[in-house]
């Protein structure tokens, strides 16, 4: 008789602590198997609003993300003079760092904005997070503009009194768009 | 700086130059001295039993024997495949590649952010991450752009394909992150955006998100070390190294690409018919035989052919080796455990006579994947070279035992 009582305790307690496991995210006491993980633990912050605008800088290929300015060839050509040329050439084609403008007699081969980027706000998205190299961060919107401005130019894609803004950057067809397919790899025998 | 420098006169410029080397340098040396461990600074006893050796330290040593080292550019440092042992690579000599320095970051101000086409934006510190389940996984970790020769030979498989590395990884699942924010089912993509002076992004398809994708903290048991993205990184096991985005600070669900500069002008391929080849995302099966290697030298007699393979669609099926310049193939043996997206190392006895002759070792994964020869792939790319590279690789070794790169 009590070792039957004995038997029903055991059995009610572990029954309640099983219960109790589940709805306690402080038990450290039991190992829950994946697919019983709570939708959410409850952990990091709310992200606010003004958070999220601060580092939201990304710009996508359909223009989602560019800022409010403008840009103009000219602008961009003083701009770059100071502060690109040193590292990409007088005029984008001579490097010694990636070589930014194409020019079949100078650097055929090269992959430039003109023969090898597919998409004209990849200038923008890149240039604002990442250049100059030593001040990356350091440009305006307006400078980011004028500076893809000129480098559309350079490339012969746009003409030298184009002003170049948020509206319009993402309609710019690039001569290297229609190259761009896919990855066609698959697992599996075949070689590509 | 770079202003007062006429641009037509310049030489390629250097990054650690532009980084302010000089005062950097000073300090490094400053710091090295003072930490120099007690075993570099002794010399080598002519009887170590009869003297009392070093008292015990706060932190381990390597033996000044051992001066093992990675080989470094501007931008890249590549892990020596040839000095190591095992699947494991030291965390220190695990390859690096960086656009725009290693950044310096403190873990108590450092915060990933989830937005986008979620239910909650979060932000989480290194932590909030440490509370979540963790997951621990030994996996590869490559550059997609990993492949060199040289038309001598005289190459070693560190500087052919050293921008391949492998670790213990331990984290938070990214799939447990995206159930605490609450992706939203339209959401295909995701950007990962990291904290270094590059900012870089890279879009990753959600799908590998809920597969296998790890925000990870830890590497080799340690934290991450500042090289590899400390405070946490992203980690895509199979995919090409710079998806797995270091100083990890922001990720971005979207319902399409970004077509972000490191998925368009870079990390894209020819491969013919005037096609560039973009979102080429997995790493195929390779392999390549790191002894014997240049700059190494061989004896006749019993060799020990030894190397590493790996695939990232999955586990390793088998390693063949070819001890005469890809006429007969014989299976090697494979060290276990086996691991899906792992280096596994495999060895060959072998007994030499002494003649010149080409060694070549060929992978064949899980999915029925086999290594091609360098020729094939060329060919299967219109003829161009570039990222995803993998091809078979030989050493020719000389009579006199003189072991030299042979391309395929």
């Amino acid at each position: 008789m009590i070792k039957f009582l004995v038997g029903i305790c055991i059995v009610f307690i572990s029954h309640a602590g099983a219960r109790l496991s589940q709805n306690s995210k402080t038990d450290n006491m039991t190992s829950f198997p994946a697919d019983s993980l709570p939708t959410r633990f409850g952990f990091g912050n709310l992200a606010s609003e003004d958070r999220i605008r601060q580092w939201d800088i990304d710009v996508r290929a359909d223009g989602k993300g560019l800022p409010a300015g403008q840009g103009t060839v000219t602008h961009g050509k003083e701009i770059y003079q100071v502060k690109c040329a040193a590292c990409h050439g007088i005029t984008g084609k001579e490097g010694p760092n990636d070589k930014l403008v194409h020019d079949p007699t100078k650097n055929a081969r090269a992959k430039t904005i003109g023969n090898y980027w597919p998409y004209a706000t990849t200038i923008y998205d890149y240039i604002q997070r990442a250049m100059p190299f030593n001040q990356p961060g350091s440009l305006s919107p307006d400078e980011v503009y004028s500076l893809t401005a000129y480098l559309l130019y350079e490339n012969k894609i746009i003409d030298a009194t184009a002003i170049i803004n948020d509206k319009n950057l993402a309609d710019i067809q690039m001569p290297a768009r229609q190259l761009f397919v896919p990855d066609d790899r698959t697992e599996g025998p075949e070689i590509r | 700086m770079i202003s007062a420098v006429n641009p037509m006169t310049l030489k390629k410029i250097n990054r650690r130059q532009l980084l302010g080397g000089v005062a950097a340098t000073l300090s490094v040396l400053a710091q090295s001295a003072k930490s120099a461990p007690w075993s570099t600074i002794v010399p080598a006893l002519e009887d170590p039993t009869k003297v009392p050796g070093a008292p015990v330290g706060l932190i381990g040593t390597k033996s000044p024997f051992e001066q093992i080292r990675k080989t470094a550019s501007d931008i890249s440092a590549r892990t020596p495949l040839h000095k190591l042992h095992g699947m494991l690579t030291p965390s220190d000599l695990h390859f690096e590649r960086d656009h725009s320095g290693v950044p310096s970051i403190d873990p108590e101000k450092h915060e990933l952010l989830i937005h986008g086409l979620v239910e909650r934006p979060l932000t989480f510190r290194l932590a909030d991450l440490k509370r979540f389940p963790s997951v621990s996984r030994i996996a590869f970790l490559e550059c997609s752009g990993n492949y060199r020769s040289l038309d001598t030979g005289k190459i070693s498989p560190q500087e052919i394909c050293g921008l391949t590395s492998q670790s213990e990884w331990t984290g938070v699942k990214l799939s447990t992150l995206f159930r605490e924010a609450g992706v939203h089912d339209k959401a295909t993509w995701f950007l990962a955006e990291g904290g270094d002076a590059a900012v870089m992004t890279r879009s990753i398809p959600v799908k590998k998100g809920w597969e296998d994708a790890i925000i990870a903290y830890a590497q080799n048991g340690e934290g991450v070390r500042p090289e590899q993205g400390y405070p946490f990184r992203l980690f895509l096991p199979g995919f090409e190294g710079n998806m797995s985005v270091k100083w990890l600070r922001r990720i971005e669900l979207s319902d399409e690409p970004f077509h972000t500069r490191e998925e368009t002008s870079k990390y894209t391929e020819t491969v013919g018919e005037g096609k560039i080849r973009q979102f080429s995302f997995v790493m195929d099966a390779r392999s390549i035989i790191t002894y014997p290697a240049f700059p190494g030298k061989v004896e006749k007699g019993w060799i020990e052919i030894q190397g590493i393979a790996w695939s990232g669609r999955g586990k390793i099926d088998s390693v063949e080796i070819s001890t005469d310049g890809g006429r007969s193939w014989q299976l090697a043996e494979l060290q276990a455990p086996v691991l899906d997206k792992a280096h596994t190392r495999f060895r060959f006895l072998w007994y030499w006579q002494g003649s010149e002759t080409a060694i070549l070792s060929r992978a064949t994964d899980e999915t029925g994947y086999q290594q091609p020869t360098l020729k094939i792939l060329k060919q299967a790319r219109g003829g161009f070279m570039g990222y995803h590279y993998n091809p078979i690789t030989g050493w020719v070794l000389k009579s006199d035992g003189e072991v030299l790169f042979q391309p395929t």
